[in-house]
């Protein structure tokens, strides 16, 4: 067990608690450095979607599991992002440039959406992102002079000023950068009082109001930060697959993104990146298992989502903090070893806060 | 004449989102809790049609009626398998569930050997008949989904105004601490509410299968029926079947009216209106949270 001994009210909000975090995170950081050098050029693909995929999964993160505002339509800003990006990219336009229009019109398009997000909640927020996503997708579908409708675009390797990147390798260094990047960001926000807001608003709406909070202003706040990360991670992802077309930005990948949170862990930051492992490795796991099931299971279209479908009812029932949460469960029980008690992460129930208020 | 004809077709798309819409009141309305895997009941009712006729050889009533009574043993376990232990946590939770309850449903659909992953028509006897009524052509396929949703809203409106279980299930809609210290079984209720749920479902899903087809996918249409939820004001059993005809109706008539494209999104355009011009739908009640 480790106790701080803090000596200055700065230490409470530092980013590094204490050494081991400084040791950890240096460690993790050269090893994805190295990664290029270390893994094969499959698996720094892999690595690559992975850190794609955790930068659309902190934008969620911070919309559904800080701000407790549930998107049912993010593919939608990944979509968004992904066809500005392409399209501004095909022209000619920096790769530096087009990211920032691609994130901004995102952002834009938060906004828009994030406006009935400050009449409706719960359910209904849910319904009408939902419904934002399946517009977004058939607008891709049929504004074809722009997007080349269902047959799809090709994109262009990235372009910084002259500087192309056309190996794997330099592309898996821009994702990174813009990975580690985002993630100080939102890292940062969370610290300030913005970030504090938006945890206040998750916990109680009424009680932040009451503390001064302006629910509309930080709720579309959080709308538009949250789609122009979406929107970033959609223009990586446009170059990463080099191809892109709205069947890419359905209501399924909405529901991917999701489930990367729920699984990864809502409300944690280290969550949207075990999410997205999750999101990339249980594909080529089910693909290696299928040999050794039978061929009923084994071969049916629908193996992946089954699995999909009972990995998520079991977290949900089982472990609703994720991955995230298991994962501190064990680091507490290995520190308090042999003083952990069953009862340490026990969850409450809640009956009483209904929304129907009679 | 067309007109009447698109009306006709729309009224009848209408009923099937208004059942479906149905299943979501009724769950919402028991547990607080929205259901995302309607879509799928209705696909597994439909299937369960499928097997009955075909497979089992059974006839047709014998299988409609066993699907539907096979559905609603399974909404009665769901509920107390997953559901009920994670009542009382935040509602995202139950949304989350039940998504994963819909993957898979479809999931193990495509398992079941031989009709898992092919589409295929259900046998009904009305199949591809035509009447002619002072010159509109009606397809007795929708013909038969509004007759059978008219009879099915007629039974539920007598179930929950005359039938004590119905009455019990609106005194624990309204406040269900106060209908548990009436000696109220809130909790079997609740089953009993995801039980008829599952049925309703079944039953849009044998009504539907002949006009499309039956196949793993046909519970994206659940989709569909949020809208038709949300416009009818999702606590309102009347408003979901109003909801589900307006979204019919509108999809049915942009589909021919407007240019391409309108009729896959009529639905949630309609819906994103209703949510900025009355988020509480048609019929539902203007509530506020009190501290």
């Amino acid at each position: 067990m480790r106790f701080i001994f803090k000596t200055e009210y700065g230490q409470d909000i530092n980013l590094a608690k204490h050494g081991g975090h400084v040791f950890w995170y240096s460690a993790l950081m050269l090893l994805l450095l190295a990664a290029p050098w270390l893994f094969a050029e499959y698996w720094l693909a892999q690595l690559t979607l992975v850190l794609i995929y955790s930068v659309a999964g902190l934008g969620l993160m911070l919309l559904a599991g800080f701000t407790g505002l549930f998107s049912i339509g993010h593919a939608a800003f990944l979509g968004v992002g992904a066809y500005t990006h392409a399209v501004l990219t095909n022209m000619g336009v920096p790769f530096p440039i087009a990211l920032a229009c691609a994130a901004t019109l995102s952002a834009a398009v938060g906004l828009v959406v994030g406006l009935p997000a400050l009449r409706v909640k719960g359910i209904y927020l849910g319904i009408a992102t939902l419904s934002f996503g399946f517009i977004v997708e058939e607008v891709l579908a049929r504004w074809e002079s722009v997007t080349g409708g269902n047959a799809g675009i090709h994109v262009k390797k990235p372009d910084i000023f002259g500087w192309v990147l056309d190996t794997g390798d330099a592309f898996y260094f821009l994702c990174l950068a813009v990975t580690v990047l985002a993630t100080l960001g939102i890292l940062n926000l969370l610290r300030s009082p913005t970030g504090r807001a938006f945890v206040a608003i998750r916990d109680s709406e009424i009680s932040a109001q009451s503390m001064g909070i302006h629910l509309a202003y930080y709720k579309t706040l959080s709308f538009a930060i949250s789609a122009a990360l979406a929107g970033i991670a959609g223009a990586l992802y446009a170059h990463n697959l080099q191809f892109i077309s709205p069947d890419q930005f359905n209501i399924l990948q909405s529901i991917d993104l999701l489930l990367m949170i729920v699984i990864g862990g809502a409300g944690s930051v280290h969550g949207a990146f075990l999410g997205a492992i999750f999101l990339i490795t249980m594909p080529q796991v089910i693909a290696m298992s299928k040999d050794y099931l039978p061929a009923v299971v084994g071969q049916a279209p629908g193996l992946q989502g089954l699995v999909y479908g009972l990995v998520l009812i079991a977290f949900v029932l089982f472990e609703p903090m994720g991955l995230y949460g298991r994962w501190l469960k064990i680091r507490t029980y290995l520190q308090m070893f042999p003083f952990y008690r069953k009862g340490m992460f026990k969850r409450q129930k809640s009956f009483q806060k209904s929304d129907r208020l009679k | 004449m067309l007109f009447v004809q698109l009306v006709i077709g729309g009224i009848a798309q209408g009923c099937i989102y208004g059942l479906i819409a149905l299943g979501f009141v009724l769950i919402y309305k028991a547990t607080e809790t929205v259901s995302f895997a309607q879509g799928e009941l209705m696909m597994l009712g439909a299937f369960g049609g499928l097997v009955g006729m075909t497979m089992l050889g059974f006839p047709y009533w014998l299988a409609v009626l066993s699907a539907i009574a096979a559905m609603a043993l399974l909404g009665v376990v769901l509920e107390r398998a997953v559901i009920r232990p994670i009542l009382g946590q935040p509602a995202f939770s139950v949304v989350m569930l039940t998504i994963g309850i819909g993957y898979v449903a479809r999931g193990a659909i495509t398992m079941v050997p031989g009709i898992g992953t092919d589409t295929q028509a259900l046998p009904v006897p009305y199949k591809d008949e035509i009447w002619t009524v002072a010159g509109v052509v009606l397809n007795v396929e929708h013909m038969a989904v509004i007759g059978a949703t008219a009879v099915l809203c007629v039974l539920l409106f007598a179930l929950f105004r005359y039938s004590k279980l119905g009455i019990a299930m609106q005194a624990a809609s309204q406040n269900q601490l106060a209908a548990y210290y009436m000696g109220i079984p809130v909790q079997r209720l609740n089953g009993i509410a995801w039980g008829l749920a599952a049925a309703v479902a079944a039953i849009a899903g044998l009504l539907l299968a002949p006009i499309t087809f039956v196949h793993a996918n046909m519970g994206f249409i659940g989709l569909k029926a949020f809208p038709a939820a949300v416009v009818g004001g999702f606590g309102s059993l009347p408003g979901a079947i109003v909801g589900g005809l307006v979204i019919g109706i509108v999809e049915s008539l942009s589909g021919f009216y407007l240019p391409d494209g309108f009729k896959d999104t009529a639905a949630y355009v309609v819906v994103l209106i209703m949510l900025m011009v009355k988020p509480n739908g048609l019929f539902g009640e203007k509530l506020r949270k009190k501290v």
